[in-house]
């Protein structure tokens, strides 16, 4: 019996689902499985977007049919494994000063560690972009190490400044811009997430790896300033996949 | 470059949008784009424009401009609306072009039937492309349209056509069969399996209300409540226009537009491609009542329904002199006609 199944989202879209829990190994079917159907410039197929259980096909009807991509998709998953799309690896600033983590003092109570062992779980860790969604250009990465696992805020907050570092349960993220949100901020990075005037928008990809290297404030404070003025680009490397 | 129309009142949330914006789902960016696909397309027809160029959809009521250019060639689509202009007595009613001159003012009426309306100009507007598409996400952080924001007074819109050449100008053959007691038809799933047997039943049977509570982001819908099989939260995936939630809260959302591009709440159906328009010009107060249908044929209503889109554009005709009663008359009949023949396909 398959492992996957073939969901329908009426005549927009295919949801090939390969689980239904946060998990590595059903990521990466999922992003192989994206970059075997983008490689492939099916006719009538407008967009992917790999989620944590899914990847969703969408299509026009008026182009090709849900039958026909039925057949093509199942084909791509038993020979999945074989294309890897682009991935990079990205250091992502951040500053972990009480000033830029609001939440960081906390964290480490209910976590049983220090201030200082906190940012070195977080910034020791290299995270894999699960997805991109909530808002534009929030990514869901993980796995956070065992010791920060934390729930949710009981009280979620009505306005996360931009740029804030976060925890909640086993994902970090970082809120690209001012919204609400119920993580744990322990932290500030002064780059850009997502810029709807640069061709990529979202800075992260699902896929991509994410390493947050921590810098004092005076170096947050100069790092900002270089992005003001569109003059710093986070340094990145091809991942191997 | 030039300077077409400038907002005298902006209306209640009038936005830029164009066919919506592709390639960008797995940055989270959702697609917006026009809630009625075929009034956008028509609106833009009328003028003569690219069916998918950018044209400004109107919620709630209408905006009012003077015209900037030394003429402009507009035309509103819309339930019954009107364009009402200062200088002239008789208002021009939707679906046709007309053409206005420097200093001119008009408002769009729109109609109370239905929840958005599309004013096309000739030519188009000059919007920059923002991530391949000029539809607007007025929520934070903002983009596309004009500056990523609904319109305000004082605004002007700019566009390449200095003016409009004379010429007859065009309607509708027929106006669009409104439609709003015709069921929605929907595909279950992809989360069917996480209701019971019972409320799919009654997801299927029941007639739903659209709240006030509604936008372009989705349709919020109050009636039977529809219980999960366990868990309502589940680790997300992907949402696409139509996709019809379930959350705590037990009563179905439908999903538009500007909906965030993934989510963790079951959904029991989605909306056929075919459907979505008429989803996206019903108004709050209105009833929804939901109709199973097979992916197969969701595809072949789709096609079915452009043709019908298609020919209404190719019918497009030089207006005739029937203003006034005999106009009427000529809608009155069809609009008989479209009771009848509203849900034959």
């Amino acid at each position: 019996m398959a492992d996957f199944r073939i969901l329908n989202a009426a005549d927009s879209a295919l949801i090939v689902e390969f689980g239904s829990k946060i998990d590595r190994k059903i990521s990466e079917r999922i992003l192989a499985l994206a970059a075997a159907v983008e490689k492939a410039r099916l006719p009538g197929v407008t967009e992917v977007l790999p989620t944590f259980r899914s990847l969703s096909v969408n299509y026009d009807p008026l182009v090709t049919t849900g039958r026909e991509l039925e057949h093509r998709i199942t084909g791509f998953v038993s020979d999945s494994g074989k294309v890897s799309g682009s991935r990079r690896l990205w250091d992502v600033p951040a500053c972990y000063d009480p000033e830029f983590a609001p939440d960081i003092e906390a964290v480490a109570r209910a976590a049983e560690l220090t201030p200082a062992e906190v940012v070195t779980l977080h910034s020791e860790t290299q995270y894999h972009v699960y997805m991109v969604g909530f808002v534009a250009g929030f990514p869901y990465m993980g796995d956070l190490p065992a010791k920060l696992r934390l729930p949710r805020r009981a009280d979620p907050r009505t306005r996360v400044p931009p740029g804030s570092v976060a925890i909640a349960t086993s994902m970090a993220a970082v809120y690209p811009y001012e919204s609400p949100g119920g993580w744990h901020l322990i932290g500030t990075t002064p780059i850009r997430l997502f810029d709807p005037d640069s061709e990529r928008g979202a800075l992260l990809r699902p896929g991509d790896g994410v390493k947050f290297r921590p810098v004092s404030k005076s170096e947050f404070a100069k790092i900002r300033k270089a992005v003001e003025q569109r003059n710093y680009t986070p340094a990145s490397k091809e991942i191997a996949v | 470059m030039s300077a077409l129309l400038k907002v005298v009142a902006p209306g209640f949330f009038t936005t830029v949008q164009d066919s919506g914006r592709r390639g960008y789902l797995h940055a989270g960016v959702p697609v917006s784009g026009a809630l009625d696909r075929d009034g956008f397309m028509l609106a833009n027809a009328l003028v003569g424009n690219d069916l998918n160029a950018a044209n400004l959809e109107m919620i709630g009521s209408g905006p009012e401009f003077e015209v900037m250019a030394s003429s402009v060639r507009i035309a509103l689509v819309g339930g019954n609306g009107t364009i009402e202009i200062a200088s002239r007595e008789e208002a021009i009613r939707c679906d046709r072009s007309v053409r206005l001159t420097k200093g001119e003012i008009f408002r769009a009426r729109l109609s109370s039937d239905s929840f958005c309306s599309y004013l096309a100009v000739e030519g188009g507007f000059d919007i920059p492309l923002c991530l391949g598409s000029r539809s607007t996400y007025t929520r934070a952080p903002g983009f596309g349209g004009f500056s990523g924001r609904q319109l305000r007074a004082g605004d002007i819109l700019e566009g390449p056509n200095e003016e409009a050449a004379a010429r007859t100008e065009v309607m509708l053959n027929a106006p669009r069969k409104p439609r709003f007691d015709q069921p929605i038809r929907v595909v279950l799933g992809p989360q069917d399996d996480y209701f019971t047997k019972e409320a799919v039943q009654q997801f299927l049977s029941a007639t739903y209300k659209i709240t006030p509570a509604s936008d372009r982001i989705g349709f919020r819908l109050e009636g039977p409540l529809l219980e999960h099989a366990g868990d309502y939260n589940l680790v997300s995936d992907g949402i696409v226009t139509g996709s019809i939630q379930v959350p705590g809260s037990k009563l179905p959302i439908i999903l538009l537009s500007d909906a965030q591009t993934t989510g963790g709440y079951p959904k029991i159906a989605t909306v056929i491609s075919a459907d979505l328009p008429i989803v996206g010009i019903r108004r709050a107060g209105r009833e929804v009542r939901f109709q199973q249908v097979s992916r197969d044929e969701a595809e072949q209503i789709r096609r079915a329904e452009h043709a019908e889109l298609m020919n209404m554009i190719e019918a497009i005709r030089p207006l005739d002199g029937l203003q006034g009663l005999n106009l009427e008359a000529l809608y009155g009949q069809n609009l008989v006609d479209g009771v009848i023949d509203g849900a034959d396909y």
